[in-house]
């Protein structure tokens, strides 16, 4: 069967899930980072972005939330407020840690 | 031309090796029902080759140029529901075959290496193909709960039925072809059965009798079923009643809504329709409107983050501020926020059995 090792390829090419720690100020400036810079600068942004929105449209709906976690099939992103910023936790799911707590 | 030919069905399979296509399209030609090969190097070819052809399952390779795997996946999850789709890949990684199984696809397989592997992967392949025309009792599940009861007692079988929506978990017990107990929730007997015949969806299994069972229930099967079949059609067919009456029946619920929040300690529920813009409904909040359109906002940016990061459908939102935690969670096409008390513990699971009482 030497001709099944036209199956193996070297690097994966697909997007990989953003994995560690991001820090963004109340305006989403990214202050501090421990996620790979596989991730792009702009998609933390985006994240940072959509996570502070979720705090401010809360705060006007009188639910004002000093932490989120936002459970994907995928990706478990945790975010606490930070004086009008947040940290963000990023954590991929897989067989091994599905589970949600 | 042959009946058996002219019903082949059609596979395609998308991978940015050519030698690679060329392989598989000779291993697959030779399955036994004979699947017509089609092959492209492209995920963009791939989708518009899925849109002019009824296909009836996607292989498609994980590492590609411009489009990978699983945005391909993605979005032939949306737009072809009923294709069965493979993942086949030479990268060993978790993550990816979790991501893989979260975004529906029925087979993740490592690309065979040996020719075990190989035998195996198209025996798989094989049986994806002819799934739904196999025998044996497949068919049962197109039957709703009342059928199968009554195919049970019909046939004067001794049995426990285990059914189970959601998160809810019903038990009937049937002895030589009577119905003598039935258990949910913390209800038993008669009510408990006819609160399992109203969940509308779910599934079941067959375990060993209990001889011993203790009997609370003492109506015949048929004149159970012949009452919730009514009660059903009554549910059904709201026109048919009065205004005043519907006017009763809403405010039944109610009570019994807000009954069922208190009994599982949570304080408020916020209910958002999908698709049809109608107003939200609160239970225990004064808020409704406003939580309605946090809720409305919320899974507008939770639905955006999981397309672009590829991360998947939301499960659920968990959120805590200083007197409450609260639950976002989609269900069944409706949009739900749960809130507890600060204290409350394990609030996803809980939110997830409150509302899957309410839905049923």
């Amino acid at each position: 069967m030497g001709f099944l090792s036209l199956f193996s390829k070297p690097d994966p090419g697909v997007q990989v899930l953003p994995s560690g720690t991001v820090t963004v100020d109340r305006n989403n400036n990214i202050l501090a980072t421990t996620v790979s810079s596989a991730c792009s600068q702009e998609a933390l942004q985006q994240i940072g972005d959509q996570v502070l929105t979720l705090f401010r449209e809360a705060r006007k709906a009188q639910l004002s939330l000093s932490e989120l976690t936002l459970h994907f099939s995928s990706l478990k992103i945790t975010a606490r407020e930070l004086r009008g910023g947040a940290i963000i936790f990023l954590a991929p799911k897989h067989s091994f840690n599905a589970v949600s707590h | 031309m042959d009946a058996r030919m002219e019903n082949r069905y059609k596979v395609l399979i998308v991978d940015d090796d050519p030698a690679v296509l060329e392989l598989y399209r000779d291993l697959l030609s030779q399955l036994p029902s004979h699947p017509e090969i089609f092959t492209t190097t492209s995920g963009a070819r791939a989708l518009s080759m899925l849109k002019s052809e009824p296909f009836r399952l996607l292989l498609c390779d994980l590492k590609m140029p411009k489009m990978d795997g699983l945005q391909v996946l993605m979005i032939v999850r949306r737009r072809f529901p009923e294709l069965r789709t493979v993942v086949m890949t030479a990268v060993q990684n978790e993550e990816f075959r979790s991501r893989a199984y979260s975004l529906g696809v029925d087979l993740f397989w490592l690309k065979p290496d040996t020719q075990q592997n190989m035998e195996m992967f198209l025996q798989c392949i094989e049986s994806l193909l002819g799934r739904d025309e196999e025998g044996g009792f497949r068919g049962v599940q197109s039957k709703s709960l009342m059928d199968l009861i009554q195919m049970e007692c019909l046939s004067q079988s001794s049995t426990l039925l285990r059914i189970t929506r959601g998160s809810l978990t019903g038990r009937i017990w049937i002895a030589s072809g009577e119905l003598i107990d039935a258990e949910t929730e913390g209800a038993r007997g008669e009510t408990a059965f006819r609160r399992i015949l109203e969940w509308k969806s779910g599934t079941f299994e067959n375990l060993p009798a209990e001889p011993s069972r203790e009997r609370t229930i003492t109506k015949s099967a048929n004149a159970l079923l012949l009452e919730a079949a009514q009660a059903l059609d009554e549910v059904a067919a709201p026109s048919s009643q009065s205004a005043e009456e519907v006017e009763q029946a809403d405010h039944r619920k109610t009570v019994w809504r807000l009954a069922s929040l208190s009994r599982a300690g949570a304080d408020f529920v916020v209910s958002l329709p999908g698709a049809d813009k109608s107003k939200p409904e609160g239970w225990g909040t004064e808020a409704t409107q406003e939580l309605g359109q946090w809720m409305q906002q919320a899974m507008e940016v939770c639905q955006k983050l999981g397309r672009e990061l590829q991360a998947g459908s939301l499960e659920h939102l968990e959120g805590r501020s200083l007197d409450h935690r609260v639950v976002l969670l989609p269900n069944d096409g409706r949009t739900y926020l749960i809130g507890w008390p600060s204290k409350a513990a394990q609030v996803s699971e809980q939110s997830k059995q409150l509302i899957a009482s309410w839905d049923s």
